[in-house]
């Protein structure tokens, strides 16, 4: 079967195996790490503040005595959700629009892309910096949704336009002549065959939100205190960087690595998916 | 036979995997001889020619010996080869659109492909060029030589292709499918064309193709092959009135053939092995009628029968001499189902299909921003035509004549453009949303392309309960059984439910489009070009079915089709369609017998038979020239333009064609025949031989 083979390739490749690797590994320090530190991450430590990484704090304290590493897991956490709601809601959202405004064209199409141009010329930074003060309170999802609709949009004119193809195949078209509705051939027929291409795609949004979440918390415009993610932790250890490194290498390291790992199985996913694209 | 130029012994091909694409072919070809090399998709026919060209990918490992003038060409250098190709050996593919650079005129390419072999200046070159344009008998060379491939039809561009295939007298050219790609009045052009060319250069042909009627009029040897190996050798005559392995026989018995209509077709059962998993023995035991216990033991090789160049690779070949058999003795012919019912007189029954005065324009539109109307395409220009109740009527015409989109118009059950389109007594353009999903329970289709119908992400089981899920079926055991039962009525097994199309043959796939639509039990099914992606074994299989359910189900068929043979076959009634508008229409006999527009007789004589002395005995209405343009057909007759009758016609007669469109005309009061032509052809001439 298809996915058999794809499946095979993806652990074939060398960069993809490395990829994945890593990616488990991280998940589980993210995950099961926390039960092994001897601090959890509303701890505050008052005998120690800022100590370099010891046999206690394993990877040092904070200036208000927080443990780094129970801190840091707590932050990858979050980032690593953001990024994977994200890349699922963006995704979804660029094969419906897509699909939709390539299956049923005419005034459907001109208005979903008229719409989709206007999210590209909007300046996403600066609204989601204006907008996130304002859902102070509010849930962090709306941080995520925020994300997810300035990220859909160029995903959704290459849905598009492979819709307009595969619209004009003959298992649509026989579809059509059965009486289905439109809908239901977009999410039984259309959807479903361009799978590859909105895999390889989810795949690089969740590195693509990973780091826009990361860069707007580090700004302060994303997740707010007293909840933690990597890029308010970078933020917070930025300034101490010369002094007191761990703060600051240990949530940078980690999203390096993570985005890194994510972005090599993407890669890996696009080579298996379709081979011959970078041939 | 003359000293060969090329001669091939034992020439293997493996791909990586271990897939043996060629086993062991081998065969000479002398000087202007046309060997014909035949065989069905996957039996190793095209491999064989660009091993032998050299083009082969790399991890395509190739064993044994080619020769050209006794110089060896496998394990020869690039450089020689290079040298070699083009000027000793030409080949034309069967795509000549992808065979030319889109970015350089025609006249340029040809011409650079002179000076490559060649110590010729470029105004030299040039002028060569045009000459050999002229050779193949393109109109206006020396203009057309300044024309881009994208602006030169299909049969010009082949015709482009043969020209730079001869333009260094090669001694062998090797044709890979040459007609294929095209129309038969167009195909029957190149095919002279391609004569011509062998009459010029006195090259030795390699034909290669799946269609047998154009190999008996073309070639004097044939080679047939079956699972990458030569299974039987001899000259034309042998080979197509005296088969001697089982698969030839077959073969030529499951053609369907215009002079001999009402017989029912062979099929051969089963499909050919997958080159990577051959059985034991003979590859073609589990096919074949013949088969003993011996023929799984070891693989027959080609071993002489009689005297003369005759091979054949079947231990039972001489039995098969001594007795004389053939393939229509030897295969099991389908018993076709009983009429359930005497067949009640046309007018009686109720029309399913009406469709009248039908029109469709497509708007050519020019400009980016503003875009403007520049032109009118005249897709279908009004035509008229109705089915009977059990009846099939075949709509034929060249590529580009308005056949698919008058399908499209009457499967999407909108208004029209123009004209009525009636579906079981309903008007397309009178439905209310309800109504016309539930007329789609009563009208299905059936595609031409049985991988592209199918949804490849889907198994089966849920391919085929998708009309019934669409259309109330609610009950899971209700759907199954359902399924399990179109499975067996198209004659494949229950269990395949559950497996994904890829895993399905072309036949196979085919079928499962039929059952499709069947699901909803029709009353009409419009099939478009059902089986011109099929082998001719597989197809004969395909088309007993398709007149086994019409006649159990009580089915409407409308065909639409360009293979008029099949059309033959199937049929009740014809309509010839041309640019848009029905030439001709009436009952299958009365048109194929007598047909009255001279663009039926062409086209009917344009066909290629599979039979040699018949092929080398006709002469042919060859048409000039290509379809004219839709989107600016001529003025009265749109057929007037590549006529061969209007040539004959006085002058005065002649402006008639040029100013009055003439509308299809019933022939006889009696008759089921009607002709749209000014002056039609009223004397019992015949356009195909034996027919």
């Amino acid at each position: 079967m298809r996915s058999k083979v794809t499946l095979a390739r993806l652990v074939r490749n060398p960069q993809a195996r490395y990829g994945l690797i890593a990616l488990v590994l991280l998940l589980a320090l993210a995950y099961v790490g926390p039960f092994f530190g001897p601090y959890d991450w509303t701890d505050k430590d008052f005998m120690s503040f800022l100590s370099p990484p010891s046999a206690d704090h394993w990877w040092g304290t904070t200036q208000i005595g927080q443990d780094v590493y129970a801190v840091t897991l707590r932050g990858m956490q979050k980032s690593i959700i953001i990024g994977f709601l994200v890349a699922l809601f963006s995704t979804g959202l660029a094969a419906l629009v897509g699909a939709a405004a390539g299956y049923f064209g005419g005034w459907v199409d001109r208005v979903l892309m008229w719409g989709a141009d206007l999210l590209l010329v909007l300046p996403s930074f600066l609204i989601i910096a204006i907008v996130s003060p304002r859902l102070k309170g509010a849930s962090w999802l709306w941080f995520v949704v925020l994300l997810a609709v300035f990220s859909w949009m160029i995903t959704s004119r290459v849905v598009r336009s492979m819709t307009l193809s595969l619209r004009e195949r003959e298992f649509v078209l026989a579809a059509r002549y059965m009486g289905i509705p439109g809908w239901k051939i977009i999410l039984r027929h259309i959807v479903p065959n361009l799978s590859s291409l909105l895999i390889i795609d989810a795949t690089i949004n969740v590195s693509g939100a990973i780091i826009g979440e990361a860069a707007l918390s580090f700004f302060g415009f994303g997740i707010q205190p007293p909840d933690v993610s990597l890029g308010t932790l970078i933020a917070a250890g930025s300034g101490k960087v010369t002094g007191y490194p761990w703060l600051f290498l240990f949530p940078a390291g980690l999203l390096v690595l993570l985005v890194l790992s994510i972005n090599l199985i993407g890669d890996g996913l696009r080579d298996a998916l379709d081979p011959g694209s970078n041939k | 036979m003359n000293e060969p130029i090329l001669e091939v012994d034992d020439l293997n091909v493996t791909f990586r995997g271990g897939i043996k694409a060629v086993r062991g072919v081998s065969y000479r070809l002398g000087r202007g001889e046309v060997l014909g090399i035949v065989g069905e998709s996957g039996s190793g026919k095209s491999v064989t020619s660009l091993a032998v060209m050299g083009l082969l990918p790399e991890g395509a490992e190739v064993t044994g010996s080619v020769r050209l003038h006794g110089k060896e060409l496998i394990g020869a250098r690039e450089e020689d080869l290079t040298r070699l190709r083009g000027k000793s050996v030409s080949m034309i593919f069967q795509d000549p659109l992808s065979a030319f650079t889109p970015v350089y005129t025609i006249g340029d390419q040809i011409a650079e492909a002179v000076r490559i072999h060649q110590k010729v200046g470029r105004d030299k070159a040039a002028e060569r060029a045009v000459e050999l344009l002229d050779l193949v008998g393109i109109p206006r060379p020396d203009v057309r030589a300044k024309a881009f491939p994208h602006e030169f039809s299909g049969g010009m561009r082949q015709r482009a292709m043969i020209a730079m295939a001869i333009a260094n007298d090669p001694d062998v050219l090797i044709c890979d499918e040459p007609t294929t790609a095209l129309d038969v009045t167009i195909q029957a052009q190149v095919l002279e064309v391609l004569k011509t060319a062998q009459r010029e250069t006195g090259a030795g042909i390699v034909m290669i193709t799946h269609d047998l009627g154009v190999v008996a009029g073309l070639a004097d040897r044939v080679l047939v092959m079956y699972a990458g190996k030569p299974v039987e050798t001899g000259t034309v005559d042998e080979i197509y009135y005296r088969p001697r392995q089982p698969y030839t026989m077959g073969l030529l018995a499951s053609i369907p053939r215009m002079d001999r209509p009402t017989e029912r077709l062979i099929p051969i059962e089963g499909n050919p092995p997958s080159p990577a998993a051959l059985p034991p023995g003979c590859p073609f035991a589990p096919r074949c009628p013949l088969k003993v216990d011996a023929c799984d033991d070891a693989e027959p090789e080609l071993e002489r029968i009689g005297t003369g160049g005759r091979m054949s690779a079947c231990i039972r070949s001489h039995e098969i001499d001594l007795k004389g058999l053939d393939g229509a003795t030897v295969y099991p012919v389908p018993e076709a189902p009983a009429q359930k019912e005497e067949r009640r007189p046309r007018a009686e029954r109720e029309t399913v299909l009406k469709v009248e005065d039908l029109v469709r324009h497509y708007p050519l539109m020019k400009g980016a921003v503003f875009k403007r109307r520049v032109g009118t395409v005249y897709a279908v220009d009004g035509i008229s035509f109705d089915i009977a109740q059990g009846e099939t009527l075949a709509l034929v015409g060249e590529s580009g004549c308005g056949k698919t989109t008058t399908l499209q118009q009457i499967m999407q059950l909108q208004a029209p453009e123009g004209g009525t389109v009636v579906v079981l007594g309903k008007d397309s353009a009178k439905l209310a949303k309800a109504e016309r999903k539930g007329l789609r329970r009563d009208l299905q289709i059936v595609f031409q392309d049985p991988m592209a119908a199918l949804d490849p992400r889907m198994p089966v089981g849920d391919i085929l309960a998708e009309p019934l899920r669409a259309h109330g079926y609610k009950d899971a055991k209700a759907i199954q059984a359902r399924i399990a039962e179109l499975l067996t009525l198209v004659g494949l097994a229950p269990e395949h439910a559950e497996r994904y199309p890829q895993h399905f043959s072309g036949g196979q796939r085919q079928r499962i489009g039929i059952a499709r639509a069947l699901a909803l039990e029709p009353k009409l099914i419009v099939l478009d070009e059902p089986v011109s992606a099929l082998d001719v074994s597989i197809q004969a299989g395909v088309i007993n079915l398709l007149e086994d359910l019409k006649v159990r189900l009580g089915l409407s068929y409308l065909f639409v089709a360009h293979d008029l043979s099949v059309v033959r076959h199937i049929a009740d009634r014809v309509a010839v369609m041309y640019l848009g508008k029905i030439a001709e229409i009436g009952a299958v006999d009365e048109v194929y017998g007598a047909p009255a527009h001279p663009y039926t007789r062409a086209l009917l004589s344009a066909i290629p038979l599979p039979d040699p002395e018949l092929e080398r005995s006709r002469t042919r209405i060859l048409l000039k020239g290509d379809l004219p343009s839709p989107a600016d057909p001529p003025s009265g007759c749109r057929f007037r333009t590549r006529c061969p009758k209007r040539a004959l016609l006085g002058e005065a007669e002649a402006r008639k064609c040029d100013e009055a469109e003439p509308a299809v005309i019933r022939l006889a009061p009696a008759g089921d025949h009607g002709a749209a032509c000014h002056y039609p052809e009223n004397t019992e001439a015949v356009a195909a031989p034996g027919v």
